[in-house]
Formats: C-alpha cells, structure tokens, sequence
C-alpha cells in the first residue's frame, strides 16, 4: 500500500467500495424485488375492488391518459364497470385517487384515495374521517352513484341534492374541491381515451 | 487512544449523557418528522440503528485502508447502501410500515447521527468499541422516537401504537400530530432532561461533569 501513489490509493479505495456496495445492492434486490412487486400489485387488485362492484377479473389497457383497467365477470366479455388511476395536485402534495365508473362512464362507482399529504384532521377526511364515529368513511362513500356529467360539484353548508353534488368537508375545502377537480377532468380525458379505443360500445 | 474509557462506559454513554437527540441535537429531522405515532416512531429507531451498526462495522474495519481524503465519501456510499438495504426490506416485508414512513426511509442517508458517529467514533477506534457505541446511540435514538410518538399519539389520536386507550369523549389534539406538536413535545423533553440533570448535578456537590 505504501508504495501506491496517494491517488491510485484514492481511487483504489473508492472504487472497491463503491463494487462492493453495487454487489450487496444487486444481491438484495434480487430477494426483495419480487415481493415489492408483489405488494404493488395486491395494493393495486385491492384498490380496483375497492372502487368497483364484485368482478371475477380484470384487463389492463394503456390509453394516453394512462392505464385502464376493465373489469368483467367470468361469464361474458362485456365489462361491468372500468378503473383508473387519477392524479393530481391536492391542497399539499400530491393525490393518487383509484376511481371506478359504470360501464357506460357515466356513473361514479367509487373512489378510493391511496396517496395524500393534506392536513391531519382536516384534509385527510378525504381518506377516513375519525371524528365522524358513526360513519368515518362518508366523504368517499358519497362519490358512489354519482353522475359525472356536467361535472361532479362539492358544495358547502348545503345538503346535496343533484345526483352530481357531493358535500365539502368543512375546513378543507381545498382538499375537497381538489378530489372534484381531478376526478372532472381526468374522467373526461379517460372518456376520451376510451372513445377513441372503440368506446363503450365495443 | 481511548483504550481508557471502559467498555460499559462507550455503550451506556448513548443512551443518557451523551444522547444523540437530547443532547446532541443531532437527527432531528427524522426525530421531528415521523414520530407522530408511536409504531413510526419505534420503526424509524429501529432502521437507523441497522444502518448505524452496518455502517459502524464497515468503517472501523476498513479505518486503516480509507485514505483521509476521501473518507467522507467512502462513508457516504457505505451509509446510503445500508439505508437502501433497509428500505427494501421494509417494503418487501413490511409494506404498511414502508407507506406511512415515505420518503423518511431513504433520507436515513443524511441524517446527521450516523455520518458524525462515523466521523467521530468508528473512524477512530476498534470493531468492537464501535459497535458497543452505535448500539449504545441506536437504543439512545429509539427511546427519544418512541417516547416522543407514544406522548403525541396519545394526545393527538388518544391511542398508543395504534390501539385506542382514551374513549370517546377524548377530543385530540390535532396540533400533537402536526409538526408544530412534534417541536412542542421535544423542547419540553429536552427542558425536563437538562433540569433533572442541573439538580442531580448539583446534589453530588456541584461538580460539573
């Protein structure tokens, strides 16, 4: 060693270093990677059963607007309700909201929020609702039913009473309208995505 | 060079005296960020000290070899392949941990405890001694951790480690699981830590140690 010039030694070093460290990292992921994908894809199936009614299976199909996810039943090839993956800007941070429609779209068969950063307490009622002990869960179960068109509304102090209306969460409004808005706009992209596939109809 | 501080003395001193958190201020991110229930809390202890350890090992074994240039970034990437690793596993085998502790996983990397107990410590002494260290800063790490997330996720979310203990007419403290809750919590603790310490000082006859 004490013959090697101080910059080959540099060198040397940082280079066994950072080998041995790309070794243990390729070796771990080869035992970690199939489990991540694993949990991936039951957090996904999981989400999919959420936000739709009870199917036997489910088709990915990649459109511009991102992957749809058709449902059916084993007995005919006609989907029961389709699912897709909206995201967009919440009151902090991102939203990753699985959103599952009616076959003909038109229809709302639930929503599920997977990935927020909103105010504890206030903007998270937008996932479950603690302080609501009869029915935590009434600000996504509301979205069921719900028509998408014109466009889905959160309203404030009233009680609802179009079939596109849901109610606001007092004290995050933002997060409130934030689930409208991306669902409005994005189930409209994915209409369009899907229109152009075929539509419905096929 | 410090074959004179005894054995038990390198493990214990993490823990109180020398604590990284209460005493050294050192980790807070992490400290300030997820304890906002206990569970987190104890988790984010637990993979700091595996990275800690590891990391430990490595360079006390490898001290001699590092040239002195370029020991910060032979650290480096010997701490962020341990905190990889740790990250990994968590998602693999503990996927609800990995989600609720996000992105603070991966930012083990530059938490300030494990590079200056490097620096400090491993750099400079044995295996052995420095493994008894990081073990002894590790458990300091995860007590600070859990005693700050059980207090904010009992006045916050009335429970500890995610059972319910308050009823129903416990009205939380949303402020507790909010980042202002988290820096209220730790300056109290700390307060609470440097006065007990003042008095026990002084009742041994002022000597300052």
């Amino acid at each position: 060693m004490s013959k090697m010039s101080l910059s080959t030694r540099m060198i040397l070093v940082l280079t066994l270093i950072t080998v041995l460290s790309g070794g243990i990292l390729a070796g771990w992921d080869l035992v970690t990677k199939p489990k991540i994908a694993f949990h991936r894809l039951e957090a996904l199936k999981t989400a999919i059963g959420d936000v739709l009614p009870a199917h036997d299976t489910y088709t990915s199909e990649e459109t511009e607007f991102g992957t749809l996810y058709i449902a059916t039943r084993d007995s005919s090839d006609d989907p029961i309700g389709f699912a897709f993956m909206a995201v967009g800007s919440g009151f902090q941070g991102e939203l990753r909201i699985m959103v599952g429609l009616t076959p003909d779209m038109t229809q709302l068969t639930g929503i599920k929020v997977l990935e927020q950063i909103e105010t504890p307490g206030l903007g998270t009622k937008i996932v479950v609702d603690p302080s609501n002990k009869q029915d935590p869960y009434w600000f996504p179960a509301q979205f069921v039913g719900i028509h998408v068109s014109p466009e889905i509304v959160a309203i404030k102090n009233v009680k609802p009473t179009h079939n596109n209306e849901v109610q606001g969460i007092t004290g995050a409004t933002i997060s409130s309208i934030a689930v409208t808005n991306i669902l409005n706009k994005q189930i409209a992209d994915i209409q369009k995505a899907w229109a152009s596939k075929g539509g419905p109809e096929s | 060079m410090s074959s004179t501080i005894s054995l038990k003395t390198e493990f214990v001193k993490g823990i109180w005296k020398e604590n990284p958190v209460m005493a050294s201020l050192l980790g807070l991110c992490p400290a300030l960020a997820v304890t906002n229930a206990a569970m987190n809390g104890l988790a984010m202890g637990l993979a700091t000290t595996f990275v800690l350890l590891s990391s430990s090992l490595m360079i006390s074994a490898l001290r001699n070899f590092i040239p002195h240039q370029v020991r910060i970034a032979g650290y480096i990437v010997i701490i962020a392949t341990f905190v990889t690793v740790a990250d990994r596993f968590l998602a693999a085998y503990l996927p609800v941990i990995s989600a609720s502790l996000g992105p603070y996983i991966p930012l083990i990397v530059v938490n300030c405890l494990i590079l200056g107990r490097q620096e400090a410590f491993s750099s400079r002494n044995g295996i052995g001694r420095s493994l008894l260290d990081s073990l002894g800063m590790g458990l300091g790490f995860i007590l600070v951790l859990v005693v700050l997330g059980i207090i904010r996720e009992i006045l916050g979310s009335g429970s500890i480690f995610g059972v319910a203990i308050l009823g129903d007419w416990f009205t939380p403290w949303m402020i507790m699981i909010l980042p202002p809750g988290a820096f209220l919590t730790l300056g109290i603790l700390i307060a609470l830590a440097n006065w007990y310490n003042d008095t026990s000082r002084s009742k041994d006859g002022g000597v300052v140690s």
